[in-house]
């Protein structure tokens, strides 16, 4: 195996799983996939067409919106899935809620997975006194809790969309940078790369030709599955209230602020709820299936 | 052995010093000031002044770690501000409620993922087993507040079964413990799936079938025990999940415990208590990380500790 990438270079599509045939025609071969990737397309058509689908605005205290004793409206009638404590229309808010967990989950995994792997791969590659500190302040995050760590940082930072993305890809970076550092170093010691090195490639060469090709599937796995952490953290962190302020409306802070009508009217948690957990299991659905094409190792023992 | 002990014990001390140093350093550049938290409103700056030169915080920031720091060694984790008591006292008066509810969270998580993997690993390829599977995403996807929520609704208010919420019974400690299990369920049962499935491939399997034992007995006498182990040595690991999961069920269920205490700490500035409560739990973190490195290699021999 090993001669074979010696005397071949090695592009992109020679990595299992990468090849013409596209990772999207495999998705599509299966069924629980499927499921994930229709959610994920609802949830983005949703967030970008919500203007177009209800006539409401996410912030309008409908004069209607509320009953004559001041109680949030129940699902039916002109509000499909009823209003909240301010008599603003739910639907409206969780399709305007969409877009927020949506840039978040995409902005905060990215920047998280470009540390991790920056962290990974550098500490896997030169290893030395630069691989060692590196690990070792991964270690020391790994013992961090991490909610806590996040609440105080969004505590120090001030929340907005932008810093709760930050604060996110702050916590959720060492995953990655523990999973791509272990690839790097294992594929740092190959023949390939030494042979590579003999024939005079510079470090920048092996790196970006033949290290981050080979690493490519996991960087698609961890970033897809990321994206489920990620909107869960971020749905928690506005449920406590140190996320995404209110007027903005996010899935986790429509609950936070109708928590105390709950009893009476469950819908304002169950709906905003229901999306967090569907988005975040359509996440998880296909960032499964993709492992399961992309990482031939991990195929036998899964299925 | 004992060289590792001693080595793993000098790294987890390091880490825990980093992340004291971290968390003091994120404290100190909190833009909200702790001592006007305490002064109130109305207070003249020369109070201000006062209460902040009492309290050490005028000092420069090495002066303020080191002085953390030299209590620590002692077990002192400072005074809380606004409590008036030892940070310490308040931890441990806290810590036994939370470490009752992880071990509720520990028994729900097992039996439920334990069971599941089980089962889908003897139906495997079936549509059993694919349910089962997505249970067990469900259980991963699931925002722990929402579970807490829902469960709270359906058990409590609506079929009057559990308290509505805190602490002292059993029955208070069923719904939290549920709701903090359920994503550790979702990674045992997956987890469980796998071990059960590498263990039934495997040829001593194959001959206790070919003897003529019963199917039950292979399953639980023979595959079982093996394929449990590994996933058990996985509870260690946990202690970080739970470490997170504690701030919001414990809210949702007015728990007393230590994720209670470190999330009203934060909202009113409270640095010693936040200081002390991440601090614990990166201690228990840690710990645990080292206890599932120990029982590996008693679980599976061909594993070396290095």
């Amino acid at each position: 195996m090993s001669d074979q990438l010696v005397s071949e270079p090695l592009r992109s599509d020679a990595v299992p799983g990468l090849r013409r045939k596209g990772i999207l025609a495999q998705l599509l071969a299966r069924p629980l996939a499927v499921v994930g990737l229709a959610i994920i397309v609802l949830t983005v058509a949703g967030a970008l067409l919500a203007p177009w689908l209800t006539p409401y605005d996410p912030n309008d205290q409908l004069f209607d919106g509320l009953t004559l004793e001041g109680a949030p409206m129940a699902p039916g009638g002109a509000f499909a899935l009823g209003s909240d404590l301010l008599g603003r229309d739910l639907l409206t808010r969780i399709l305007y809620g969409a877009r927020t967990s949506l840039i978040i989950g995409i902005a905060a995994n990215g920047v998280a997975l470009l540390i991790g792997t920056l962290v990974g791969v550098t500490a896997g590659f030169f290893r030395g006194w630069t691989g060692t500190i590196l690990m070792r302040f991964t270690d020391l995050m790994m013992a961090f809790p991490a909610l806590l760590l996040a609440i105080c940082l969004a505590a120090v930072l001030s929340p907005s969309l932008w810093i709760v993305a930050l604060v996110i890809a702050l916590v959720n970076w060492v995953q990655t940078a523990r999973v791509v550092y272990t690839e790097t170093s294992s594929l740092a010691q190959r023949e390939f790369i030494e042979a590579e090195r003999s024939i005079g490639a510079g470090t920048l060469r092996i790196l970006f030709r033949h290290i981050l090709p080979h690493l490519l599937p996991t960087i698609i796995v961890w970033g897809t599955l990321g994206i489920s952490t990620t909107v869960l953290l971020e749905a928690t962190l506005s449920y406590l209230g140190v996320g995404v302020q209110p007027p903005a409306p996010s899935w986790g802070n429509i609950i936070f602020e109708n928590q105390t009508y709950f009893q009476a009217a469950p819908w304002l948690v169950f709906f905003p709820g229901a999306a967090i957990l569907t988005l975040a299991l359509a996440f998880n659905l296909v960032g499964d299936a993709m492992r399961d094409i992309l990482d031939p190792t991990q195929r036998g023992r899964l299925s | 052995m004992i060289a590792y002990l001693a080595r793993r014990f000098f790294q987890s001390v390091l880490i825990l010093l980093g992340v004291s140093l971290i968390t003091f350093a994120l404290l100190y550049l909190l833009p909200a000031d702790p001592v006007r938290q305490i002064a109130g409103r109305s207070a003249t700056p020369q109070t201000v002044e006062n209460i902040r030169r009492e309290l050490g915080l005028d000092q420069p920031f090495l002066v303020q770690y080191g002085r953390y720091l030299l209590g620590l060694v002692q077990g002192d984790l400072g005074r809380s501000y606004l409590q008036r008591s030892e940070v310490t006292t308040l931890v441990m008066a806290r810590l036994p409620a939370t470490l009752l509810l992880m071990a509720g969270a520990i028994a729900c998580e097992l039996a439920l993922g334990l069971t599941m993997g089980l089962i889908a690993a003897v139906k495997r390829g079936t549509a059993t087993d694919q349910a089962l599977m997505v249970g067990s995403f469900i259980g991963v996807s699931a925002p722990q507040f929402v579970v807490g929520l829902l469960l709270l609704y359906v058990f409590a208010v609506r079929l009057g079964w559990f308290p509505i919420g805190g602490y002292g019974t059993f029955s208070h400690l069923v719904l939290p413990s549920v709701t903090l299990g359920i994503l550790g369920a979702g990674w045992y049962s997956r987890m469980m799936r796998s071990s059960m499935i590498d263990v039934l491939r495997q040829d001593y399997i194959r001959t206790a079938r070919a003897k003529g034992l019963a199917r039950s007995t292979v399953l639980f006498r023979h595959a079982l025990p093996n394929a449990i182990l590994p996933v058990i040595a996985m509870i260690g690991i946990d202690i970080g999940l739970f470490m997170s999961g504690i701030v919001v069920v414990e809210g949702v269920f007015g728990w007393p415990g230590i994720g209670q205490l470190a999330w009203q700490a934060i909202q009113r500035v409270d640095i010693p208590i936040i200081m002390g409560v991440t601090l614990v739990s990166a201690c228990a973190i840690v710990l645990g990380n080292l206890l599932a490195d120990i029982v590996t290699p008693f679980i599976d021999p061909r594993i070396k500790l290095r």
